[in-house]
């Protein structure tokens, strides 16, 4: 490419960024909105949405204790079975994970700075939500307390685990998405706590998230080694969120199962994945952005992206169940074609596919239209259905179990109360750690957004002739 | 000189906006001034350069960290599978050993292992990015002489703040303060230890 750029003809460079951030905000008020949710007293709404989730909360911890007390056996698990909610509830929750990931990670990598607003509580969101997945694998071993038997430590019993089961990469997946995803959220958060501590009120706060800064005071070098160690970590997490969800679809596709054994599965749970997750982010964000009046930061625009990304996974998720079934029909596999046609479409769960494919395939069209994008309600609703669908989608999947090669040992699965109130109880754990988070954290990036602020630019002298042609051109 | 009554840590330079903290900084490197740092309430582009730092090492110690991960994977893996070459196994200790015979299939089943052996590099690697990033930069370090100016609290809301410390050969408190004052600061404060 040329170095000059002639300034005549038409400019045909893409608008400058529409503005990320409304309103007219300086960094000393847009620090005080979102620190000053945290020093704000207690709203009553607060209040009742707290105690609600943690309610819900209680069910998940009875649920759990009589799991424990009387084993999985209150599950309606059983052969062929095997796994049944569990299993469901685990690769949804982990699916929503993924967003908070894909915002943070891989919309950074991409220079995308509507990401800014939304990454922080996108972020909370996958590390709660990987939380809840993850207590279903150590609910359903039946025997919670043996959980370190999955991972390789030298024991006296001179056992290691099976390194080539899918189940043993989960736990190398899971634990190391959750671990880096902790680590990204942390470290994101450091200057944050350090503006916290730096507004607040009294010596005991002061000291607190003094301690939580761990005592950030924004040199230059720390900057640059911080700038640095983030960028990379996303460069890390954005394999990583990929090779999680393509581990969780080799729990189905190693196995020898028709409709299971399939090369579609990896890239298709990755994108239901992102799919469901911006789902969940815009259910988050929606009333978030309402009841905090945090407007300005996560703006209609941002709702309008989320939108369009949620459009695109949904299309290449509507595509895998298209190329689901075409494999069925075409590899003339009496198995495969059975499984689909028999089991799967008109099986005894066939209204679950009907459902999935109205959910996640065809209501989701809607997303094409601009006016529904900028509907904060029809996209909080479409995003609850999306939500459902992607449940639905993996429970179609599970079903699969039902039946397989021998119809002698082909069995029907319903779920207990147990496994109903279990599901329900996850509900109270995510809730109840996302209005804590809401509460004492600050929920936006702050040192992040201040980069969206013109203000922040440095403007040089030495370049000052050719600063028009920067890349912050418009916003000066 | 006069002996300072107190001991001090440095004198520390406050301005308003991004483009005067770099002008400073360039300045004061130009004059001479090795150690000083300055600090702001998000990262300036070029500021760290301005203040004399060139390039953090982390990257490289992320790499070797990742290839930590990955060599841990791969030996966990294949050698507790009985996959050792024959030159490594009579070093493994009984409890390292542990083949597996599923099918007939060979116990070094490489492309299975690749799954740990990802997820541990990008764990040790992301651990060392992380960790790597924190103790280069001192961190946790919750006591600081800076914080003894009540206005450096400003530095995580919206002030840029210059501080050239008394360690620095060219360090002088009457001649320092009057240099860093001939940056047009907003104002300039004697830092005490």
């Amino acid at each position: 490419m040329a170095t000059e750029v002639s300034t005549k003809g038409p400019d045909l460079r893409p608008d400058p960024q529409p503005p990320m951030v409304g309103g007219h905000h300086s960094f000393d008020s847009m620090t005080e909105k979102i620190t000053g949710v945290i020093f704000a007293a207690t709203p009553k709404g607060w209040i009742v949405g707290f105690a609600i989730a943690f309610m819900i909360l209680q069910v998940l911890l009875v649920s759990v204790t009589y799991l424990i007390y009387e084993g999985i056996g209150i599950w309606g698990v059983n052969i062929p079975v095997g796994w049944g909610f569990d299993i469901v509830n685990f690769v949804w929750w982990i699916g929503i994970g993924h967003a908070g990931t894909l915002i943070s990670a891989i919309l950074l990598l991409f220079n995308q700075t509507w990401r800014t607003s939304i990454n922080r509580f996108a972020e909370a969101m996958t590390l709660f939500a990987v939380a809840c997945a993850g207590l279903y694998p150590l609910a359903h071993m039946g025997r919670p307390w043996f959980a370190y038997w999955l991972l390789p430590y030298p024991n006296t019993m001179q056992l290691w685990p099976q390194f080539r089961s899918p189940l043993e990469w989960d736990v190398f997946a899971v634990s190391t998405y959750f671990s880096v995803s902790l680590m990204y959220w942390y470290i994101g958060l450091v200057p944050d706590f350090a503006s916290v501590r730096d507004r607040a009120p009294n010596q005991l706060l002061r000291m607190i998230y003094g301690v939580l800064s761990l005592g950030w005071r924004g040199g230059s070098m720390h900057w640059h080694r911080y700038e640095t160690a983030y960028l990379m970590l996303a460069g890390l997490s954005t394999p990583l969120v990929l090779s999680v969800h393509t581990i969780i679809s080799f729990d189905f596709a190693v196995a020898n199962l028709p409709g299971w054994h399939a090369t579609i599965f990896p890239p298709y749970f990755v994108a239901g994945a992102v799919y469901s997750g911006f789902a969940m982010v815009i259910n988050l964000a929606v009333p978030i952005r309402h009841f905090y009046g945090m407007k300005d930061f996560i703006t209609d625009k941002h709702l309008d992206n989320m939108a369009k990304v949620m459009l695109a996974t949904g299309l290449m998720v509507f595509y895998g169940y298209g190329v689901e079934a075409f494999m069925a029909y075409y590899s003339a596999n009496e198995f495969e074609r059975d499984l689909m046609m028999k089991n799967r479409v008109f099986g005894p769960y066939g209204y679950f596919y009907f459902a999935l494919i109205f959910c996640n395939g065809l209501m989701p069209q809607v997303l094409w239209f601009q006016r529904v994008r900028s509907n904060e309600a029809a996209l909080f609703v479409i995003s609850l259905v999306v939500n459902v669908g992607m449940w639905l989608e993996r429970f179609v999947i599970l079903m699969s179990l039902q039946r397989d090669f021998l119809p002698s040992s082909w069995g029907q699965y319903s779920p207990t109360f147990w496994d109903i109130s279990t599901y329900i109880g996850t509900f109270g754990l995510f809730l109840s750690l996302l209005f804590l988070f809401c509460r004492v954290l600050p929920m936006i990036s702050i040192a992040e957004m201040k980069h969206l602020l013109p203000e922040s630019h440095v403007h040089s002298h030495k370049d000052s002739h050719d600063h028009s042609d920067s890349a912050h051109g418009g916003s000066h | 000189m006069d002996a300072p009554k107190v001991k001090i840590y440095g004198l520390v330079a406050e301005f308003e906006t991004p483009t005067q903290i770099v002008d400073a900084a360039n300045q004061a490197r130009e004059a001479g001034y090795t150690a000083m740092e300055a600090y702001s309430p998000f990262p300036v582009m070029d500021l760290h350069e301005a203040v004399g730092f060139k390039r953090t090492m982390l990257p490289t110690l992320a790499f070797f960290g990742g290839l930590t991960g990955f060599l841990t994977a791969f030996s966990l893996t294949t050698f507790t599978s009985g996959g050792a070459p024959s030159f490594i196994t009579p070093f493994l200790p009984d409890w390292f050993y542990y083949p597996l015979n599923i099918g007939g299939r060979p116990l070094n089943s490489w492309p299975a292992f690749i799954p740990p052996e990802f997820e541990l590099t990008v764990l040790f690697a992301s651990i060392t990015s992380v960790f790597g990033m924190l103790l280069l930069n001192g961190y946790p370090r919750l006591y600081h002489p800076l914080f003894n100016v009540p206005r450096f609290s400003r530095v995580t809301t919206d002030r840029f703040f210059l501080c050239i410390e008394a360690k620095d050969s060219k360090f002088d408190l009457q001649g320092t303060k009057q240099f860093l004052e001939g940056l047009q600061p907003y104002e300039v404060s004697e830092v005490p230890e």
